[in-house]
């Protein structure tokens, strides 16, 4: 078999998985969303009966699942009690948000980190390899959290951008180009925010993996041929010290998700983070597990990302 | 002889640093401990004409400008025109003294005691990192905190690795469909991202129970969470010790499993275990923090760090009380100790295994 589609078929694998693993920890659970609505005295336990049976939240587990899994299909992920709609039409949104927040902060990561941490890897023990460990140490104890305070604080002690939400209220009648810087403008904080949680791992892995193929010996053999320096760097070291960088892509996906939920709370983008918070607070069963669902689903196309990009870029991979 | 003497200065460096780290260490942790000693107040103790009270100064000269070698404070009076605004009454000074009498606390959690570090004569009032909302010294409540948000950390740290090593052990060591199970679960739960499966497990707990059986259910979660990736690690090493030539050698004698595994497997692991801690407390000390910021792990008047820092969620408080950042210092202060400790602890590792 194709090793893409023994990947394709392995992520759908944990896939599935994780959504059992979502039921099954909701079956753990000693209560549910209406267990609120029971205290309601205007309510009559008939109805919060009729209600529960409605949602299938009597049925075992297993029955519970199997209905889950049809409404899946049909598109629907599930439905919210709180909201009263299919999880999917909520979903749709939110992850799209967090999605454009992700991708933005990922590019930006990866397009500061690769080449910056080539350069101090090309010129080890120098002052700038040395301020930039030291920063990156500092830096990687700095919780996200802590972060996305330190710069909303900057941010609304100065009025240099907008804070909060990820659009002016005027967005509507504003132009094309309009459109796109008042969205920019909201998307600096948070993207910054991840760029500069993100960005001291990924600078050390290719420090790491480049100092480690500059010792090998055909570059020592380029380098007598006279290749200049930024061809060895890049065409000669960079793609032998890809390997690596490429599964650190595909693992770092998790990491940039959870620190996005956060950041999406605390600067109020509305993404999966909010959702996921305001249905834990109010216990909405299935529009939990769909937002479980879809961050799994951003983790596990990170890695086929990864995956296929490995294919691309290391034939040895591909001979298997 | 020139790189083995490089060597040995490389590798007494790493050993200086993982001491330094560990003194430091020790230093804060004794600091949480005792921290009630420590702290000048209570930390539930309410002072409601003193909200958001500046941190106090501490002076050396005088208004007449003469030097002091014991520093003082001047008392916090609200200015008449602002809210919650202050100046420092210069019209007396109060020297800070040693080992004053106070409320009442427990060293360590253990003898009753009132005597406190420092302190001023009331009047006076001494905010080392400020006041709250209500009053309440943060400096006292970063201690008292720290305990909440600490402990949280290493005993969750502690579920982690010993879900971790029994489950990495069991699996390295009986392997087939054992092994297989195992690692298929360990990678679901490393394929979740970490925060999200950590407020699904939440959300399915119940929200309003007393704070110790938070405290407690935080732990358990936090800590039930995070065993994949110790687990892994575990087997990784039980695998390969397995099949060493002594291991084999002492079956040829007759040991059994639980021989086997006390004498010659499970001491290899130690090294990855140390590192694994050095790594997870930090990560759950944030975790905590994080789940009490967002209103899902420990709430008021108990102090934990989360929660503190969760005042920082109100507009106006972010704006204008930079001191409510504090706990947010502590929290970094702690993270770059455990993550000097475990770069120490893994550059140890690489240099035995190499």
């Amino acid at each position: 078999m194709n090793y893409l589609t023994r990947r394709l078929i392995h992520g759908i694998m944990l896939l599935i998985g994780a959504s059992i693993l979502c039921f099954l920890f909701a079956d753990f659970a000693p209560g549910s969303f209406f267990d609120e609505i029971k205290l309601n005295p205007q309510i009559s336990p008939e109805t919060v009966a009729a209600l529960r049976s409605r949602y299938g939240l009597d049925q075992p587990m297993p029955v519970r699942y199997v209905r889950w899994a049809k409404s899946v299909f049909r598109g629907e992920w599930g439905y919210s009690f709180a909201y009263n709609a299919p999880v999917r039409s909520l979903l749709a949104v939110r992850a799209g948000n967090t999605l454009l927040l992700t991708g933005v902060a990922t590019f930006l990561a990866w397009l500061i980190a690769v080449p910056w941490g080539i350069w101090i890897a090309a010129h080890p023990g120098r002052g700038i390899d040395r301020l930039s460990m030291g920063s990156t140490s500092v830096l990687l104890s700095v919780p996200e959290l802590v972060l996305a305070l330190g710069l909303l604080y900057l941010v609304v002690r100065t009025h240099a951008l907008p804070v909060g939400g990820m659009v002016s209220l005027r967005f509507d009648q504003l132009g094309r180009w309009s459109k796109i810087r008042d969205l920019a403008t909201h998307l600096v904080i948070p993207v910054t925010t991840l760029v500069l949680a993100n960005l001291p791992i990924i600078l050390r892995h290719v420090r790491s993996s480049m100092m480690e193929v500059l010792k090998a010996p055909f570059i020592q053999a380029a380098r007598g041929h006279g290749i200049s320096k930024a061809s060895l760097l890049f065409h000669y070291a960079l793609p032998a010290a890809a390997n690596p960088l490429i599964s650190l892509f595909g693992f770092s996906m998790g990491g940039l998700l959870s620190g996005s939920l956060l950041v999406e709370v605390v600067t109020g983008w509305p993404g999966l983070g909010p959702l996921l918070l305001e249905a834990t607070m109010s216990r909405d069963l299935y529009v939990v597990v769909g937002v479980v669902m879809s961050s799994t689903l951003f983790m596990i196309l990170g890695n086929l990302l990864a995956d296929a990009m490995l294919l691309a870029a290391d034939p040895r991979v591909r001979m298997q | 002889m020139k790189t083995g003497k490089m060597m040995t200065s490389k590798t007494m460096t790493n050993k200086a640093k993982t001491r330094a780290a560990a003194m430091v260490l020790v230093l804060l942790h004794g600091i949480i401990v005792f921290g009630g000693f420590i702290a000048p107040g209570e930390p539930a103790s309410q002072n409601r004409d003193f909200p958001f009270v500046p941190p106090t100064r501490l002076h050396f000269v005088d208004a007449q400008g003469h030097f002091h070698l014991r520093p003082f404070v001047y008392q916090s009076v609200s200015r008449p025109e602002g809210l919650y605004e202050y100046e420092e009454s210069r019209d007396q000074e109060y020297p800070i003294h040693l080992f004053v009498e106070g409320p009442k606390y427990k060293i360590a959690g253990l003898f009753l005691s009132s005597i406190h570090l420092f302190g001023v004569e009331a009047p006076a009032q001494i905010f080392l990192a400020g006041s709250d909302n209500y009053g309440r010294d943060q400096f006292s409540r970063i201690l008292y905190g720290g305990r909440i948000s600490l402990g949280a950390g290493l005993l969750a740290t502690g579920i982690s690795l010993s879900l971790g090593l029994l489950l990495g052990t069991i699996s390295g060591f009986y392997g087939r469909w054992v092994d297989e199970s195992v690692m298929r679960i360990a990678e679901l739960f490393l394929v979740l991202p970490w925060l999200y499966l950590l407020l699904a497990v939440r959300a399915f707990l119940p929200l309003h129970i007393s704070p110790v059986q938070t405290f407690f259910l935080l732990i358990a979660v936090i800590g039930s969470v995070g065993w994949a990736r110790p687990a892994r690690l575990v087997r990784g090493v039980v695998l390969s010790a397995r099949t060493r030539k002594y291991v084999l050698a002492s079956r040829g004698f007759g040991a059994s499993d639980s021989y086997v595994l006390r004498r010659h497997v499970l001491p290899h692991t130690y090294g990855v275990l140390l590192t694994q801690a050095a790594l997870l407390v930090p990560q759950y000390v944030i975790a905590e923090v994080t789940l009490s910021f967002l209103g899902l792990g420990l709430s008021e008047p108990l102090p934990s760090w989360g929660n503190l820092l969760a005042n920082l969620q109100q507009y106006n408080v972010l704006v204008s009380y930079w001191w409510m950042f504090a706990p947010a210092m502590a929290l970094v202060v702690f993270s770059l100790g455990y993550l000097a400790l475990a770069d120490a602890f893994h550059k140890r590792l690489q240099s035995v295994t190499v």
